[in-house]
């Protein structure tokens, strides 16, 4: 069943058409790609991709369908996604839903039959950039004044729209295969500014109780819950609209245990007194090699962020311990006087390969100083 | 982690002749191995047994042996040379069985050689099911729940406790030889007795059975710095319970979620690490797709047929990486394409990767259609596409099966749906093309899984073909709309196909959408490990990203998929041919679809098209690149086939044009030209009826040769003695008309068959070689032994040979390779064909005579001239014998006898300084090894008793003991050669197969008594085979086999390298 007629245009004229699936209609986003083979569920659900539309490079998606297990958060993240081909009948053992109802259940747009690997290339080459994906209005004028008139990625604060609106802890009622925490030996709070489900299955693994809390939480709010350490989660959004976020982690830091991944890594660089700056093209993939100073081990990384911490804005108590190795960018920092580190990728990695767990347990440790002082 | 630096002379094991299971891509692996490890600056020791690798090349390796696989070879080679190391996981299971039996007899640590790139005892963790399982025990991974069997009766309990159905999995064998799927007791004792015999060890593993379970492979690479990384992820498409070999499959796996691929990687890297294997792994694993349970099935801790197609998948050189690991270097030492090092290395890509296996069933009367766990696949071809559906089409055209699309193949589309979905019951080569007719016919994708246990999405991938393919059937004898045909070539139909579809000609489709633009483009797959390297691969989907030079070129068009008749004989001219040009200053471009070839290696060519040797996908790239010519001569039947459509495309054919290729092969034509030149040929004839048979049969006389004229390579050829066989003959012929007569020749009895392979210029040829074949004629060229030079043929005749060959070379305007073939009866030399192309022969000739004959030839095609070359025949002061080695093993419901048809899927070759010890060698290597002393049982059919007489008087002499059969037997009393005569099993018991299970039977000569005899005498054959005890089906051969144990007994043979053979030839 071949969808209605989509068409994309970017802000600066390139135009794709295609046919839509899951819900038409029409969207206004920031247009990224991601390089992984497989993980198109993990994707979709991922809070951090809020205001952005994800072109697929690997040109087959949706073959072995969505199932309820694999997912980063209860719903569909992405503005919408755009790929090759769609596969008509998934198979898979655990298929629950093929990608065309799933993205129609949570009235998501889909872009299909475009050559995403020609969209990849110009992005590369032009950078990130808006565009507008619609089933409604194919009025190429009409289409660009409305993309023009979309908000711009940089200076974005999108956790406002993902965050929780209240503390919940995990697992959730709702949440599908629940980790048993009931021997939990420590007390973590996560501030959500767009958490993905692996990180706080993660945290069960290492035998944390977390409480997640909305991104507004103020530090004073967190000492009355008394926890081990806290959590800094990845989000969407230029890091730089968040600093009402950055003054609350100052006063963290100094306070507990503190672990960050990627806009928690950034927010921790912003909290070290360092700063960020947009990537041309960001890192969105399953494979991104990065390299660990203390170890100098490789390990192939997954990762997902548009921005990140200019390493000459670090002050000297900040150590870089991370490095990516494609663009020479930072990709992990430790504070040398205070129990916090944080990194740039996914070391719970959702796609991607299973090289980085070691940092969970790096702050079992910690968590395990802080509860023998408790 | 820099090379080790305290080795310094590395010994390489090849994998031997080309059998089912173990095929070429050990001539690839084996290949890069050299190459690495000698740019790492070791010196290198090659022993292999077949002459037709690129490998046992004089110059691939420091000191090369062509000798046969076995400890003593293996022992006396490392006394002549003494490495300091062995390699082992390169060379197929030969080399890793081989390397375990050095290390137990105690020579390895006798003459200090190391063992790189696996430990001797990891062989055992991963090779040994016992020593395996307890490991995986220990990491907590599951496996399917089995035990050991020794006996029948274990192997029953087993099963019974396990539940059928069970699988017998014999240890230490190949693709699973003697093993198999048993659904009852009564199947169980059958395949368990095979099995048991078929093991190395007599041991059979009875496990649970996971039919229909996905197979799912992995291919990891681990260095000693116990960094790991993953090359490919590769799906089997067909179920578990298809042999792995046999099985249809795709990479990167396409519906398997990233959760389960991440957990498969880490059991996969746990056991690596367990079993401690420095390169490249090939892990399977089994999932139930209701339950999610998953367990390892088995491990191969070296290179494999899994590996060279991941390879070439992915672009990253297993072997060559593999290779670089074992001398010590670590994957952060050496480049990768996208960034930085190998430790780094992701599999990456955006194309589907499709592997279809190519059989041969029709070549094995009585052998079934039908797949399981034992391995019937004698080739595979592999195909790249930016979709799965392009990658399909792709697949299906490179088989060379004479189908360019998956429908209408066989009768399938003229049976009812009923029918179609009984054929599916049980997994065999059809079952895609069989599949695509039931979708056409309204089956259910959810009823073809049941069926089939195929995965939906691939069934409903197949079921968008058939409804894109109704639509084009609409438009028979019309033009397709141009939308609709640009809709088909993006999902890959072929122009050949869609031709056949519409009735029009495939000139016109192709005109049709060149005007459209819709073009062949191209991308590459980038290669890792070394710097800036790539091969490409066409597609209909995406915009052209590949450039070209503005160098001279020259294309060379590959052999496609092995299969009976033209294997990896052909590749080695291909690769020939690449290496020259390059030498030359041209840039060669190779085109091929055999993933397990040398050929289709990066570094072979300049530049290497991943391609289908179709018409459509060939001509593209020719337009693409404009080369100054193609070579179509070095690939066997299969760039001859699209030759003259080529040339009438505009492509200029180097070398002999396709006219002469053309009249030497049109029996009247080619038969004219001999008798204008006075060249005696066996008389001949041709007839649509049985009367017009039987004339033919008056004028020339019994016996004859007949054979139908439409198949190639001898299929469904005969020798007919008397009227009654022919009328049979006749009589059981199908669809004879007199388009399609039966072709009838003299059979020259006795004949000494041999052949000649020439190089010519178009004014003068060079023949480095006449062969001498010891069978005589009647028995297909490509499956008798043969010797060089000849032993018994006078020198008159062997002048005469080669006037004939040169007189015909020139006739035919020759302009590159021949081979011609020729029998002598009663003092006169005939010719019987002449192929003025490649031979199968032309590796063993160049190896024997050390004259590089492909080379030349590419020279001599690009406008070099023999007499400027300065070339002549030599005396050559040593016999090479070759043997051909048969897969008879696989197929035990078959009769092995030799016959007009060819069978065998590769040879050895044997060399010594006397024809007896090369022959001896030969049958060493071919797994034959002749007894020093013992019982020979003699039975041969009335026709050959004359001859019988020598032979037994040689064993005789010899010392052997003489068992015999009643006709026999009589024959040689009357002879007074004494012999002890024992029953045939018709005649009662003890009888000869009796005696082959007790091993009182040490040679088994046999000749059939045909199949227009009265009695069925297979089983005397059946059951050496599956004893293990060597047989010979003709007398000639039963002779060669005397002098040789005769010379064997005189002195033992002794290995003596390739280089010096060769120094000695003045």
């Amino acid at each position: 069943m071949p969808g209605e007629k989509a068409t994309l245009l970017l802000e600066d004229g390139t135009l794709f058409i295609g046919r839509s699936f899951g819900h038409p209609g029409e969207v206004c986003a920031e247009v990224v790609f991601n390089t992984s083979m497989t993980g198109y569920q993990e994707i979709a659900t991922d809070p951090s991709y809020a205001g952005q539309m994800v072109a697929m490079t690997y040109p087959l998606i949706g073959n072995y369908g969505v199932n309820r297990r694999d997912v980063e958060s209860g719903r569909i993240y992405v503005s919408a996604m755009i790929i090759r081909e769609r596969a008509r009948r998934p198979s898979n053992w655990r298929f629950e839903q093929s990608i065309e109802d799933y993205f129609a259940a949570h009235r998501i747009m889909g872009l299909e039959g475009i050559d995403t690997r020609a969209l990849v290339r110009h992005i590369r080459l032009e950078g990130a950039m808006r565009g507008i994906l619609s089933t409604e209005d194919h009025d190429l004028e009409s289409l660009r004044r409305k993309v023009l008139a979309s908000p711009p990625m940089a200076g974005r604060d999108l956790v406002r729209e993902v965050s929780t609106p209240a503390c919940y802890e995990f697992p959730r009622e709702t949440t599908v295969e629940p980790p048993d925490v009931s021997a939990a030996p420590f007390r973590v709070v996560a501030f959500d500014f767009g958490i993905k489900e692996n990180i706080l299955r993660q945290l069960a693994g290492i035998g944390a109780r977390t409480l997640i809390v909305p991104a507004t939480t103020k530090a004073d709010e967190v000492d009355a819950l008394r926890p081990d350490g806290v959590f800094l989660s990845n989000g969407p959004g230029d890091p730089a609209a968040l600093g009402y976020i950055i003054e609350e982690v100052k006063k963290i830091i100094r306070r507990y245990p503190t672990f960050g991944i990627c806009l928690g890594h950034q927010l921790l660089g912003w909290a070290f007194g360092g700063s960020t700056y947009k990537l041309k093209f960001g890192h969105r993939g399953a494979n991104h090699p990065v390299k660990d100073m203390t170890t100098t081990r490789v390990e192939i990384t997954s990762q997902n962020h548009g921005f990140a911490v200019r390493p000459e804005s670090l002050p000297n108590d900040v150590e870089i311990t991370h490095w990516n190795l494609n663009d020479q960018t930072v990709e992990g920092l430790r504070h040398k006087n205070l129990p916090c580190f944080c990194v740039q990728y996914h070391p719970e990695a959702s796609p991607g390969p299973h090289d980085s767990h070691y940092l969970f347990h790096r702050f079992r440790e910690y968590l395990e100083a802080a509860a023998k002082r408790r | 982690m820099p090379r080790l630096s305290d080795i310094k002379k590395v010994m390489i094991i090849g994998s031997g002749p080309i059998v089912i299971g173990q095929a070429c891509e050990f001539d690839y692996s084996g290949t890069q191995a050299c190459k690495a490890l000698r740019k790492l600056g070791y010196q290198i020791v090659l022993v292999n047994s077949n002459p037709a690798t690129i490998m046992t090349d004089p110059g691939m390796a420091d000191v090369t042996y062509i000798e046969p696989l076995n400890l003593q070879s293996m022992i006396q080679i490392i006394e002549n040379e003494r490495p300091d190391a062995i390699l082992p996981n390169l060379g197929g299971q030969t080399g890793l069985n081989l390397t375990t039996e050095l290390a137990r007899s105690g020579v390895l640590e006798k003459y200090n050689v190391k063992v790189i790139g696996v430990e001797v005892d990891a062989i055992e963790r991963g090779e040994d099911r016992i020593a395996f399982k307890e490991t995986m025990n220990k990491l907590g991974i599951d496996m399917p729940r089995s035990a050991p069997a020794f006996s029948v009766e274990a192997a029953e309990m087993i099963a019974s406790e396990l539940g059928y159905p069970v699988v017998v999995r014999p240890a230490y064998t190949l693709g699973g030889t003697g093993g198999g799927l048993c659904y009852n007791v009564e199947e169980l004792r059958v395949v368990a007795d095979r099995g048991i015999s078929a093991s190395l060890v007599g041991q059979v593993l009875i496990e649970e059975s996971v039919l229909g379970w996905e197979e799912l492979e992995l291919e990891v690479v681990r260095d000693a710095k116990n960094q790991m990384i993953t090359v490919c992820f590769i799906e089997n498409v067909d179920a578990m319970g298809v042999h792995t070999g046999d099985s249809y499959c795709v990479a990167p796996m396409l519906t398997i979620a990233p959760e389960l691929q991440k957990r498969l990687q880490k059991w996969s890297y746990d056991i690596v690490e367990a079993i401690r294997v420095i390169g490249g792994t090939n892990i399977q694993f089994a999932h139930n797709p209701e339950t999610g349970r998953v367990v390892v099935i088995e491990i191969n801790p070296r290179t494999s047929r899994s590996s060279a197609l991941a390879s070439k998948a992915t672009g990253f050189p297993i072997a060559l990486i593999s290779a670089m690991l074992a001398g010590g270097m670590t994957l952060d030492e050496i480049p990768y394409w996208r960034e930085g090092t190998l430790d780094k290395y992701t599999p990456w890509g955006d194309y589907v990767v499709v592997k279809f296996a190519r059989w041969a069933f029709e070549k094995f009367r009585g052998a079934e259609d039908r797949l399981g766990t034992q391995m019937r696949a004698v080739g595979e071809v592999m195909s790249i596409g930016k979709n799965y559906k392009e990658a399909f089409q792709k697949a299906i055209r490179s088989l060379e099966i004479g189908r360019h699309g998956l429908g209408f193949a066989k009768d399938f589309n003229k049976r009812s749906l009923d029918e179609l979905m009984n054929l599916l019951r049980e997994p065999s080569s059809e079952r895609q093309f069989i599949m695509y007719e039931a979708l056409r016919k309204g089956a259910t994708v959810d009823a073809l899984y049941k069926k089939t246990f195929i995965k939906p999405w691939f069934i409903q991938q197949m079921k968008e073909l058939v409804e894109l393919e109704e639509e084009i059937l609409k438009y028979k004898g019309k033009e397709l709309p141009d939308a609709l045909l640009t809709r088909a070539k993006k999902d890959g139909f072929a122009d050949k196909y869609l031709a056949k579809l519409t009735g029009l000609p495939e000139e016109r489709i192709r005109g049709q959408r060149e005007n459209l633009g819709v073009v062949e483009t191209y991308d590459a797959v980038p290669v890792s490990g070394v710097e800036n390297a790539a091969y490409y691969y066409s597609t209909y989907n995406a915009p052209d990203k590949v450039t070209t030079s503005n160098r001279r070129k020259i294309m060379v068009l590959g052999g496609g998929p092995n299969r009976i008749g033209q294997g990896i004989e052909f590749d080695y001219c291909c690769v020939h041919a690449a290496f020259a040009l390059r030498d030359l200053g041209y840039e060669s471009i190779m085109v091929n679809c055999n993933p397990e070839t040398v050929s289709t290696d990066y570094d072979t060519s300049d530049k290497l098209y991943f391609e289908p040797l179709t018409v459509e996908d060939v001509l593209s790239i020719y337009k693409k690149e404009k080369p100054e010519g193609v070579i179509c001569q070095f690939g066997g039947q299969t760039p001859l086939n699209i030759a003259a459509d080529l040339h009438r495309a505009g492509v200029k054919i180097l070398g002999t044009s396709p006219e002469s290729i053309d009249l030497a092969e049109d029996r009247d034509r080619f038969r004219q030209m001999m008798a204008k030149m006075r060249i005696p040929m066996p008389e001949a004839g041709m007839a649509a009826t049985l009367d017009e048979a039987l004339q033919v049969a008056a004028r020339i006389g019994y016996p004859l040769i007949v054979r139908p004229s439409y198949v190639l390579g001898g299929r469904g050829m005969e020798v007919v003695y008397d009227e009654e066989m022919l009328r049979t003959y006749v009589a059981a012929a199908v669809d004879v008309t007199p388009e399609r007569p039966i072709l009838i020749d003299k059979f020259l009895e006795n004949a000494i068959e041999t052949e000649a392979d020439a190089i010519a210029d178009g004014t003068d040829a060079l023949v480095p070689a006449v062969m001498e074949h010891i069978e005589l004629a009647g028995i297909h060229s490509g499956d008798s032994a043969c010797v060089i030079p000849p032993i018994s043929i006078p020198q008159k005749h062997i002048d005469t040979i080669c006037e004939y060959t040169r007189k015909i070379a020139v006739e035919l305007n020759v302009v590159g390779l021949m081979n011609i073939q020729y029998a002598i009866c009663n003092d006169v030399v005939y010719v019987l064909e002449a192929n003025p192309r490649a031979s199968r022969t032309v590796p063993i000739v160049s190896k024997v005579c050390n004259i590089q004959m492909a080379r030349i030839a590419t020279q001599v095609m690009l406008g070099a001239k023999i007499a400027e070359l300065g070339l002549k025949p030599r005396h050559i002061p040593h016999f090479g014998v070759k043997e051909s080695v048969f897969p008879f093993n696989m197929f035990p419901e078959v009769d092995p006898v030799l016959g007009p048809e060819m069978r065998s899927t590769g040879e050895v070759l044997g060399l010594a300084d006397s024809f007896g010890l090369a022959f001896y060698k030969a049958q060493e290597a071919a797994k034959q090894t002749l007894p020093m002393e013992g019982t020979v049982l003699i039975t041969v059919n009335e026709r050959d008793r004359p001859s019988v007489i020598e032979v037994a008087r040689r064993f005789a002499s010899l010392g052997f003991k003489i068992k015999s059969t009643q006709g026999t037997y009589k024959f040689l009393t009357d002879n007074g050669i004494p012999s002890e005569r024992i029953l045939k099993m018709h005649e009662g018991r003890p009888n000869i197969v009796d005696a082959i299970k007790n091993k009182e039977i040490d040679l088994v000569i046999n000749t059939p008594s045909g199949k227009m005899g009265k009695e069925d005498d297979s089983y005397i054959r059946k059951a050496a085979i599956k004893f293990k005890i060597p047989y010979i089906t003709t007398l000639a051969a039963a002779l060669a086999a005397a002098k040789g144990i005769e010379a064997r007994r005189e002195r033992a043979a002794s290995a003596k390298s390739l280089q010096s053979y060769h120094a000695a030839i003045q």
